[in-house]
Order: structure tokens, then C-alpha cells, then sequence
């Protein structure tokens, strides 16, 4: 059996409310949801003794154990690449606890990613990858994540020969979602696949209603071993497994340079671990928290997963049926980056917290087991989690 | 038409970072000049201090023949970068040799790009000091 599985849980969680303007540092709300998630868990700042912090916000683990006062932080890091880093950080702490490094790990990411408050504007100079954007594409006009990611996209529309009106039945699934949850940016704000055929298109081949919400808002969690998540007082969401991938030739959003720029190879490699080391299955998959920067990235990861044969994503969520809070496979039921707000995947494994519970505002019956992936093209990871 | 450029905002320019520097030095004779290397022969992009396929350091520059294919394609309807006029293009060329890069196609229209047409490098003198390797249709 494999030595993480089923070690540690996620025993807190602390939101701290998605915004177009938090009027406060990330820092700030950063400190606010830690408080939330240790109140949630039944802990004070006394009991903390590890911190996985997010690596390209204003903050770091030192200015966090600060604010809070903590007095003995036996383990700490930060970790990087956006969505690919989310369940990577849960990963860490997991990892951290069942060794015994700490005992109850603060796992948190805060982000001013629409107002852009933030004092360090540029994260993007601390590495050479900036080198790579400078000569090979921003002269050229690709400078966004869009154009980046639009790229990939337009190449696997052609591939399998893809009417792209189809990628709207995501939108129109993930908005329904987001509209029954207080947290989203789009709450009681549904918008129909004839909305998404009409939305401007903004970047070819995205329509405007293909993009995620960018928000202010910050998510923690605690996590702690199985043993101590029993004694606390909140449901434990198990974490089964655990994974991360980067591949040969991989470059953030980029790795254009790969045999096949359409394949999501690391996401496969992410599955395959979390199968195995869990132990389950694809049937015993109850839903999908899955990475939505864009439309087109489901049914891309639908195939990549294993959830459906290549080429086939977009047959599985037309109608948008089988991937609705009521379908076969449920998808990103709080509503996602596109139906709630993007903050990169911490959200996904919130709402993975939430079914668990039997606390979303899309509550799915009998839910067990939870598949959870963030990023693509670039770093990737992913959680089995299960009550 | 090509890409064309508000004069008035600063361009992205790019700095001849030192790992590129043969790829630069291609560029100041309109050349397109990429790595490749020196023990067993692979041809590398974007460049990088070791060979990913054989761990040699004995990188070399070679000029590649400029002709290539249309491999992807984006076409910005809405700028983010100020310098850029909108609408404009932005392609995935792969080149004969197998290697791809990202570029501009020069006297093609958004609407007229496909997937598998065929390309060949040409120089576009974008400011005095800064020339940029760009695709005509052949």
C-alpha cells in the first residue's frame, strides 16, 4: 500500500469572500482566511507548526507566521505555477504530517488578481522564463495566457475536427453551478449556451465566455494526520492520494516544442498516479474538480484523465448533461473558475471539502470519492480526496 | 498586412539574453540560426545550456532552412499590449527541421491563416536596433 494513502485530511478550510476589489493586501486576506479555516477546524494560531504558502503573491511564509503569531514552525516552503501548484501545496502538507515534520500545516493562497493590488507587479523577473517570453514571444504579441493556451486550443480543434460552439455547454453547466453559490462572482447570474454563441470572440479561438473570472480572494486549509483529524470537529476530507507532473520539455503555458502540443501529458501522468496510489478507480469517481481557465480545458482533461477516449471530451459534455450536478460525472460544482472566480484551483479543492461534507450549494447525493486536477500545459497536480 | 505597431507605445524589445546569443547573432546576418548539438546532433528550441536529449554542453549554432508550416495559430480581436494593433496574428511555424517557433506571418490576413500552410522566414527590421525572424506564404 502506498505510504500516503489515507494519512492525512484536509480538517479546515477558510474563505475569504471572491471580490473585483478586496481593498485589502494580499497579505491581509491571506491572514483572514487562515483565521477562518483554524476556527472552522477547532484550532487556535497556537497550534500551528507548518505553512505551504503560495510562491508568487506579495506575501511568504515569514510575513504569515508573523501577522499570526505563531510561536514554532517546524515546517515551511512555498511552492509555484498557478493552478498546478493547488493541490501541490495540499500534497507537501500531507506529506509533511504523515513523517511527523508537523502537526496541523496551514496550506494557503490569497490573490489580488483583479483589482492587481499588489506590490510585486511582475513575479514573472525572478526566473529565466521571462528570458524565453522576452525573445520568443512577447514581440511577436503573444503576451497573454489566452493567446498562450489559444494556441493548444486552436490546434486541437483542428486534430479532431471540433465544432468549437460545443465548448459553450461547459460554460452554460458551470454558470448554472455558479449561480446557486454566494461565494461566486456570477451568483444568481446563469448564462445559456445560446449567451456563450453570442459572447464576443476576444482572443480566436476564445469567445468571451469562454475565459475564467479573475478575482480578489484568499483560500486556507489545515491539514493534519488522519488520527488527529478524528478528534477534531469538523467531517475530514481524506486525502487518498496525491501527485504532481512535469514533463520533458515542459514550459509554463508554452511547451509548444513537444511532440504533441494537444496531449495534456502531464495531466495523464497525474491520473495514472493518483490511480494507482489510491487504489480506486474511474468508476469509483463520484465528481470532478477539474482546472477551467478556459472552456476548451474540460473535455481536453476529460480525455487526458481517462474519463473518455481521445478525441471524445467533447462528446461527453454536449447537452451538458452528463457533466450537470445531476449527470454521471459532475464538473467544478461550486462553478469553477468560470462559474465562481479563479483562484487557481484552491477553490476546486474547497468545493472537493464541501461535497464531502455534504455542505455545496450543488450538493451531490452520496458523494465518497473526488478527483481534483489544476493546471495545464505547464506544472500540473492532483488530490484524490474522499469522506 | 502584417502586424502593425502604435509607434507611440513601447514596444516589448527584447534583451540578448546570454543563452540566445547565437540565435541573435543569426539574426544580425538575416539568418535563422538555431541550436543544435554538437555531439549528437539534435536540434534544440527554445535554446538551452544542455543538450535535453544527450546532456552534452558542446552546444553549436546552425542555420535552418526558413521554410516550414503553419502548426497553430491565435488571432488577437482585442489587444493587451498596446504596441499591438488589433486585430493581429500570432503563429506556431514548424519548421522543416522539426523544431517550432512562435512568430508573425507577414502579408496574410487573419482570415486567410490555415493549419499546413506552407511558409518560408523572412526579416522585418521592426525598429533600427531590433529585427524580427517573420513568415511570408509561399
Amino acid at each position: 500500500m502506498d505510504f500516503l494513502k489515507d494519512k492525512a485530511a484536509i480538517v479546515g478550510m477558510g474563505i475569504y469572500k471572491f471580490s473585483k476589489d478586496s481593498d485589502l493586501t494580499e497579505t491581509d486576506m491571506a491572514c483572514r482566511s487562515i483565521r477562518s479555516a483554524l476556527d472552522d477546524a477547532g484550532l487556535t494560531p497556537d497550534g500551528i507548526d507548518g505553512i505551504i504558502v503560495y510562491a508568487e503573491e506579495d506575501y511568504d511564509d515569514i510575513d504569515i507566521t508573523r501577522a499570526m503569531g505563531i510561536g514554532n514552525m517546524t515546517y515551511y516552503g512555498d511552492v509555484r505555477w498557478d493552478g498546478g501548484a493547488s493541490c501541490s501545496m495540499v500534497l507537501r502538507a500531507a506529506m509533511a504530517v504523515a513523517s511527523g515534520s508537523a502537526n496541523y500545516i496551514v496550506v494557503v493562497k490569497s490573490v489580488n488578481d483583479a483589482s492587481l493590488k499588489r506590490v510585486k507587479k511582475d513575479w514573472g523577473e525572478l526566473r529565466s522564463w521571462p528570458a524565453a517570453q522576452e525573445t520568443f514571444y512577447n514581440p511577436y504579441g503573444l503576451t497573454s495566457d489566452d493567446g498562450r493556451i489559444g494556441m493548444n486550443v486552436r490546434r486541437y480543434i483542428h486534430e479532431h475536427n471540433i465544432n468549437s460552439d460545443s465548448f459553450g455547454w461547459v460554460t452554460q453547466v458551470l454558470r448554472e453551478n455558479g449561480a446557486k453559490n454566494p461565494n461566486s462572482m456570477f451568483y444568481e447570474k446563469p448564462v445559456s449556451h445560446k449567451d456563450y454563441l453570442e459572447s464576443k470572440i476576444k482572443v480566436e479561438p476564445f469567445r468571451e465566455l469562454d475565459y475564467s473570472c479573475p478575482v480578489d480572494g484568499s483560500i486556507a486549509f489545515i491539514v493534519a494526520t488522519a488520527e488527529k483529524a478524528k478528534r477534531l470537529k469538523r467531517r475530514p476530507a481524506y486525502i487518498m492520494a496525491g501527485a504532481q507532473s512535469m514533463v520533458k520539455g515542459t514550459q509554463f503555458k508554452t511547451s509548444y516544442y513537444k511532440s504533441s502540443i494537444t496531449d495534456l501529458h502531464a495531466t495523464e501522468i497525474v491520473a495514472k498516479t493518483l490511480f494507482e496510489k489510491s487504489g480506486v478507480t474511474h468508476k469509483d469517481i463520484d465528481m470532478l474538480q477539474i482546472e477551467d481557465e478556459f472552456a476548451p480545458l474540460v473535455p481536453m482533461q476529460l480525455e487526458s484523465l481517462g474519463f473518455c477516449e481521445r478525441g471524445k471530451g467533447v462528446d461527453f459534455i454536449e447537452g451538458g448533461d452528463r457533466i450537470s450536478v445531476s449527470g454521471e460525472l459532475p464538473v467544478n460544482t461550486s462553478g469553477g473558475s468560470i462559474g465562481e472566480g479563479n483562484l487557481h484551483g484552491m477553490n476546486h479543492i474547497a468545493e472537493a471539502v464541501n461535497q464531502l461534507r455534504e455542505t455545496s450549494t450543488s450538493q451531490v447525493k452520496d458523494v465518497e470519492k473526488i478527483l481534483v486536477a489544476t493546471g495545464v500545459f505547464g506544472p500540473t497536480s492532483g488530490l484524490i480526496l474522499r469522506r | 498586412m502584417s502586424v502593425e505597431y502604435n509607434k507611440e507605445n513601447p514596444m516589448p524589445v527584447p534583451t540578448r539574453y546570454f543563452d540566445y546569443e547565437g540565435y541573435w547573432k543569426g539574426i544580425d546576418e538575416n539568418k535563422l540560426t538555431l541550436q543544435k548539438c554538437g555531439d549528437c546532433g539534435a536540434w534544440c528550441h527554445q535554446p538551452q545550456p544542455m543538450c535535453p536529449d544527450c546532456h552534452s554542453i558542446e552546444r553549436k549554432w546552425e542555420e535552418v532552412s526558413g521554410k516550414g508550416t503553419v502548426y497553430s495559430w491565435v488571432t488577437y480581436h482585442e489587444s493587451q499590449e498596446p504596441s499591438f494593433k488589433a486585430p493581429y496574428s500570432v503563429v506556431l511555424v514548424e519548421l522543416e527541421e522539426g523544431m517550432r517557433l512562435i512568430s508573425n506571418l507577414v502579408d496574410v490576413k487573419p482570415d486567410e491563416i490555415e493549419i499546413g500552410m506552407k511558409v518560408e522566414v523572412v526579416f522585418d527590421k521592426i525598429m533600427d536596433e531590433i529585427t524580427l525572424p517573420k513568415f511570408k506564404k509561399v
